[in-house]
């Protein structure tokens, strides 16, 4: 008993926070790595061991903050398969590139799941940051091979949610994008026991 | 024993053509193992795009076909190349030394479209989805049952899965785009790019190495300073660390002239206009100092400001200072109350200053991205507290700052390393009249005496001088060589030579203003004796 006690537990809830904390960083770091935004917009920040830069503008971050607490609901009703994080040139609407954070749902610990009557995890959670972590020097590191984003950019999220999702105020459906002679390249993936996230960027290959 | 181990050793080495037995496996038959527990996904196929799902299509057969052969393969393992398939019989590989991993590769027949249509094919492995195609073949064959058994089957079967159709949604309120004007940072470092030679335009022969290399060592490293200025009277002063030499161009001789105490560092050097031997020495300690150089003696400490002077123009006996303070303080060396004004031109570090050969106006470029233009106040020789033009185009601080010695009111100025360009201005009507992206850092902009040309000293990302045509901006040479960004230029008294500071500690000098020897030169020695003259009067 008492050794099952000591067993890190991560409930459902605590893996969607994991998962949605990880998009904030991610999606933060993406917008600031590409050079979206002026760079004096952004906040260091220390976050898995390292340092990340949030954007520091009052727009973005309520942004990201409305569609993470909607996302973090979805997960937990394992609604949504998929974010994509799409980059648009501002001029002509072209999706220049595509960050895809796929959700799988995993079991967890079932035994632990059992007995405390609720699905949980037994996963350590420095194990799960140190794997963030690792996710996060590839999303810096991918700028080495990403084409220059040389003109305005923005940026928008798109939820790939199950039929069954209602649409909540302020939510609209979406066309789904398309980047031609796109280059995909995966990037490490983590999981929190409970939801694995898969990371991978799609990006027009240089004519 | 050991012998037979030896014989059979040998043996095996001089079997060309036997089965590899010791060493990796072959690729074939790798794959032949992984092809069922590789977990992993193609990711292209998650994109749903109808491309990529006949993509898939296409590799389905030739995977077909490959994983026949490579069961085929590990079975017989021998040194037969196999055959194809049915459809390909008597087409027998010609060459029997090829591995069989080779052979399992498919050859498309006739009808399937060969990229690029070669002779030969190549899978393109990251258009086919191997771990898909195998997942479909596989199910075709045991339809019988349903559920993949393997974690990689599951994992492909949720794949597959993911093409029911789903909701796609979208928050409507939207993040801003980026500001307007904004240009991403990366542009620095991805779009550097090396001009064709037949790009420039050529007309006279400039040498492409410099004509003296020199030491200067612990020389700064700063964007901001002006280490480097060469007399009418052809003394060089630099500026290396806390001490200023000259350096006599024509005897090559090297005297020091100043040293400074503690961790002060000099910051800018001036020589007073037509060959006196007076300069003026910015420092760290906020102060201006003058000195004599001919009887290495200084004549005045001249404060006023509260950072670092960065900056030093002259202007007959006025000398103006621009310090990190941002103000510029117009010292007259004459007067007891030296300071004759003090503007505050900046809301950070000067770090260009210049007034026009005609001493009419004084343009100043900052590191608040500004380029200012003061006209002189009347009847003196400073300028007056208010600026006439103010120019915020470039995007980074305005050091390389440069009047034309020949068109009255035409300045040239160059930005840092988040603006890249030179800009042209005609002062007297306010207007740009050209700009050029220089794809580097400007550092210093020097107009050349002898011809309708400038230089300009670059840093990152190939530490080069470019000669430009004016007015059309065209390249006329670049000179390369220095392994550091070129911090300073200074243009000979002849205006033959162009001296460039490095920051890889390398004072070079190029004679790429070289006057064509057919023509006639003798232009303004008397002229530059006069001029000498008479200000040495004005100066007591």
């Amino acid at each position: 008993m008492s050794l099952q006690q000591t067993k890190n537990c991560i409930t459902l809830r605590g893996s969607a926070q994991i998962i949605c904390e990880y998009l904030k960083f991610s999606i933060n770091s993406v917008l600031f790595q590409r050079g979206l935004y002026p760079p004096e917009t952004f906040k260091a920040e220390n976050q898995y061991g390292i340092t990340l830069l949030l954007s520091e503008d009052p727009q973005i971050k309520s942004f990201l903050t409305n569609l993470l607490t909607q996302s973090e609901e979805w997960i937990l009703d394992k609604k949504v398969k998929k974010l994509s994080l799409i980059i648009l040139n501002v001029a002509n609407k072209e999706v220049l590139e595509c960050w895809d954070f796929n959700i799988q749902y995993e079991d967890g610990d079932t035994a632990l799941s059992k007995e405390k009557n609720e699905m949980v995890g037994s996963k350590d959670l420095k194990k799960i940051q140190q794997e963030i972590r690792d996710v996060m020097l590839q999303v810096a590191a991918t700028i080495s091979y990403l084409p220059l984003l040389d003109c305005r950019c923005s940026f928008d999220v798109l939820v790939h949610a199950k039929t069954d999702c209602d649409i909540p105020e302020k939510w609209a459906e979406a066309q789904p994008v398309a980047i031609a002679n796109a280059q995909n390249v995966q990037l490490k993936s983590f999981s929190t026991s409970l939801h694995k996230m898969e990371t991978v960027v799609s990006y027009k290959l240089a004519d | 024993m050991s012998q037979f181990n030896y014989l059979n050793e040998i043996n095996s080495l001089a079997t060309m053509d036997g089965p590899i037995t010791r060493g990796p496996l072959q690729r074939w038959a790798k794959k032949g193992c992984n092809e069922n527990i590789n977990p992993s996904l193609s990711n292209s196929f998650k994109n749903h795009s109808n491309i990529n799902i006949s993509s898939c299509n296409q590799s389905l057969q030739k995977l077909s076909i490959s994983a026949n052969q490579s069961c085929n393969n590990s079975a017989l393992s021998n040194n037969k190349t196999p055959t194809r398939n049915e459809n390909k019989k008597g087409k027998k590989t010609p060459s029997k030394t090829k591995s069989p991993g080779h052979s399992t590769t498919p050859t498309p027949n006739k009808a399937s479209k060969t990229p690029n249509k070669a002779d030969r094919f190549i899978p393109s492995r990251s258009n086919s989805n191997y771990d898909l195609c195998h997942y479909m073949l596989s199910r075709d064959d045991d339809k019988s049952e349903e559920t993949p058994q393997t974690a990689a089957g599951e994992a492909i079967g949720r794949a597959l899965n993911d093409t029911e159709p789903g909701r796609l949604l979208q928050y409507t309120c939207k993040a801003p785009a980026a500001p307007e004007g904004y240009q991403n940072r990366l542009r620095v470092v991805y779009s550097q790019t090396k001009v064709p030679s037949s790009v420039k335009c050529n007309t006279r022969y400039i040498p492409q190495a410099p004509d003296r290399i020199l030491d200067a060592p612990e020389i700064l490293d700063d964007y901001y300073l002006n280490l480097v200025d060469w007399s009418a009277s052809n003394i060089l002063a630099v500026a290396l660390g806390n001490s200023v030499y000259l350096w006599n161009a024509g005897t090559g001789q090297i005297e020091q002239l100043l040293t400074l105490e503690g961790a002060e560092t000099v910051c800018s050097v001036g020589w007073v206009q037509g060959g006196g031997s007076h300069l003026a020495v910015g420092t760290s300690m906020a102060t201006v100092e003058l000195w004599d150089c001919e009887k290495i003696k200084r004549l005045r400490v001249m404060d006023g400001h509260s950072g670092r002077v960065g900056s030093l123009a002259w202007n007959m006996y006025i000398v103006s200072s621009g310090a990190r303070d941002g103000h510029i303080v117009h010292h007259d060396v004459r007067q007891r109350d030296h300071a004759v004004a003090n503007i505050h031109g900046h809301t950070q570090e000067i770090c260009g200053l210049k007034w026009s050969p005609d001493g009419r106006y004084l343009a100043s470029g900052g590191n608040d991205n500004l380029l200012n233009i003061w006209p002189i106040a009347q009847g003196q020789h400073y300028s007056q507290p208010q600026h006439i033009l103010s120019f915020n185009q470039h995007l980074a601080a305005v050091k390389g700052l440069a009047w034309c010695p020949w068109s009255a009111g035409i300045l040239a100025s160059g930005g840092g390393t988040a603006d890249r360009t030179i800009r042209l201005w005609n002062i007297s009507t306010g207007s740009n009249l050209n700009t050029v992206d220089t794809k580097s850092q400007v550092c210093s902009i020097v107009w050349s005496t002898h011809y309708k040309e400038l230089i300009s000293g670059h840093g990152y990302a190939h530490n080069q001088l470019i000669i430009w045509k004016y007015p059309t901006m065209s390249r006329v040479a670049e000179l390369s060589g220095h392994m550091a960004r070129v911090l300073h230029l200074a243009l000979s008294p002849d205006g033959t030579t162009v001296l460039s500071a490095g920051a890889d500690e390398t004072l070079r000098l190029w004679k790429c203003f070289m006057l064509d020897p057919s023509k006639k030169k003798e232009p303004t020695d008397a002229k530059a004796a006069k001029s000498l003259l008479n200000l040495n009067s004005l100066i007591r």
